[in-house]
């Protein structure tokens, strides 16, 4: 780890993206106070996570990526043994598997619980001492995309009780419909930090409209548009490159004022995996 | 507090342990068994045999039955904190306010209640075949177990603390375990042994344990064996002392 610096606001759900083996486990176990970091500083509520790291533990919740239970403990018998180890007194463990959609798997093993129900067992476990901030490592890897969608539901749930919410990613999907801010981190760097559509309009600028259309005199029109910079045709279709918002109106415009006939219409909006593309010069999926 | 969290602990890891298959019967019924089973085979000749064959029935048995639950349940110890090592799991709790000792105590805890559930049942059956035996200081004994299993379990909890994964964790430490209980002296008296063997068996802990025990059981006073138990005392502070510097949670 090089160099990291970030703040996390009070209610918000912030993301720490970055492919694997980025730093992105690395630095959110020195955040929780269970790995020490060599050096620098580190505030959480407050507190110094690693020689505070039990007082820490009572006011945070943490899902480790890839842990396991017991085999053979049962889902009601989890969330009591971890209700039993926190000083202050436990959120009602039963309505917590209510909500999370556990409560008819109450009895079941954890070996025999899905991928799916086994993540929303680790969202209660770390919810149970009713904690201010929640950190949530690789929540969704490895879950079919329902699940996947249940699982943010799950996560807006808590942010929406007031709730901070810190956790990593390496889908760059996730990253931008869950979180309201986003650190992209790669090789132990941090090279930005925003919202999601920040920094898309930051560092991917660019818009694209593909469109078909059979009108001879369009591509001359095209061109003519201040924001394009670039058109290109194969056929009937038209592939329209520039810069900033403003261009899909300015296309659409055109289109309207020399009532050219489309029978086609779609615009290619740049998506945090652009950005990350471009930041690092590699896709995350490499 | 952390009391509650070491109690629910221990007894979520009884319950967890009683559903493994073979869990209950592995442990406790099946030890038991295998003694009423040479119970009864020997039962008629109890009284009869050689004076060593005797001896080996009346004091040597009884030791090395307790012997085996006590390295049977370390093994188990051993592969038990590996397996959670590997998984995880050892890990997500220490991701709470659960300190590290409380952790281990939980499953040494369940050990040790195992272990004596283990031998009270035996005691029970004993009583019916072999009754000789039954003016043992049993709660001396019991004591002398105990310290000869929590060095046992120190020594489990260093190679549990170096052992890389689970696979190998119950081999390696059967390995380094059942060997002890050949030098132990009780089969052979550590006097009668070659002098290589004798130096072997003055250094593993395993003899001392046995002294103690066979001592406790024969009705010798604690003075006599004093040697025995500073022997495991020392043990089990430098397997502790050396595995709380080694020990890896993940």
């Amino acid at each position: 780890m090089d160099e990291v610096s970030f703040e996390v606001n009070d209610g918000e759900i912030f993301g720490l993206i970055g492919p694997n083996g980025a730093g992105k486990t690395t630095t959110m176990e020195c955040v929780e106070g269970i790995r020490k970091p060599d050096r620098g500083t580190i505030s959480v509520l407050g507190l110094d996570p690693f020689r505070e790291v039990y007082k820490l533990q009572e006011r945070i919740g943490v899902q480790l990526q890839q842990a396991q239970l017991q085999k053979r403990i049962k889902v009601w018998e989890a969330v009591d043994l971890w209700a039993s180890l926190y000083r202050k007194k436990s959120v009602d463990g039963e309505r917590l598997l209510e909500q999370l959609g556990l409560i008819d798997k109450r009895d079941a093993w954890f070996m025999n619980l899905s991928g799916g129900q086994k993540q929303r067992l680790f969202i209660a476990l770390a919810l149970i001492n009713d904690p201010e901030v929640v950190f949530l490592d690789e929540l969704t890897t490895g879950l079919d995309p329902q699940a996947r969608r249940a699982i943010w539901e799950l996560v807006r749930g808590i942010r929406e009780r007031g709730k901070t919410v810190f956790l990593t990613t390496h889908l760059m999907e996730e990253a931008e419909r869950l979180c309201d801010r986003v650190a992209i981190i790669e090789h132990g760097r941090i090279i930005d930090i925003d919202t999601p559509q920040r920094l898309v309009a930051r560092h991917c600028p660019e818009r694209t409209v593909v469109l078909d259309t059979d009108d001879a005199s369009a591509e001359e029109r095209f061109r003519a548009i201040a924001r394009v910079e670039s058109v290109s045709r194969s056929d009937l279709q038209f592939t329209i490159r520039g810069q900033g918002d403003d261009l899909v109106t300015e296309v659409i415009h055109c289109l309207s004022e020399n009532r050219i006939r489309v029978t086609d219409f779609r615009m290619i909006v740049p998506s945090l995996e652009d950005v990350f593309l471009k930041l690092t010069g590699r896709s995350i999926r490499d | 507090m952390m009391m509650r969290g070491l109690w629910k602990l221990t007894w979520i890891e009884i319950k967890v342990f009683m559903r493994e298959p073979l869990g209950a019967f592995g442990t406790i019924g099946f030890p038991v068994l295998v003694f009423l089973v040479v119970g009864r085979a020997a039962g008629g000749k109890v009284a009869a045999p050689s004076l060593a064959a005797n001896n080996f029935l009346r004091v040597g048995l009884p030791v090395l039955a307790s012997l085996l639950i006590a390295v049977s349940s370390v093994l188990s110890l051993v592969t038990i904190i590996s397996i959670y090592r590997e998984g995880g799991i050892l890990k997500r709790l220490r991701a709470t306010p659960l300190r590290p000792q409380t952790i281990l105590s939980a499953q040494v805890i369940v050990k040790l209640i195992l272990t004596a559930a283990t031998l009270g049942l035996m005691v029970l059956a004993g009583k019916r075949y072999y009754p000789v035996n039954m003016h043992v200081p049993l709660f001396g004994f019991t004591i002398a177990l105990l310290i000869s299993t929590l060095s046992i379990l120190s020594i489990g909890f260093l190679i549990a603390s170096i052992v890389p994964t689970a696979r190998f964790a119950q081999p390696i430490g059967a390995a380094i375990l059942y060997p002890m209980i050949a030098f132990s002296g009780l089969f052979v008296p550590v006097n009668a042994m070659s002098p290589v063997f004798r130096a072997v068996a003055r250094v593993l802990p395993m003899t001392y344990a046995v002294s103690l025990m066979e001592g406790i059981w024969k009705g010798d006073s604690w003075w006599a064996h004093m040697g025995d138990v500073a022997a495991l005392a020392v043990v089990f502070f430098v397997c502790t002392a050396l595995s709380a510097k080694v020990f890896r949670w993940e």
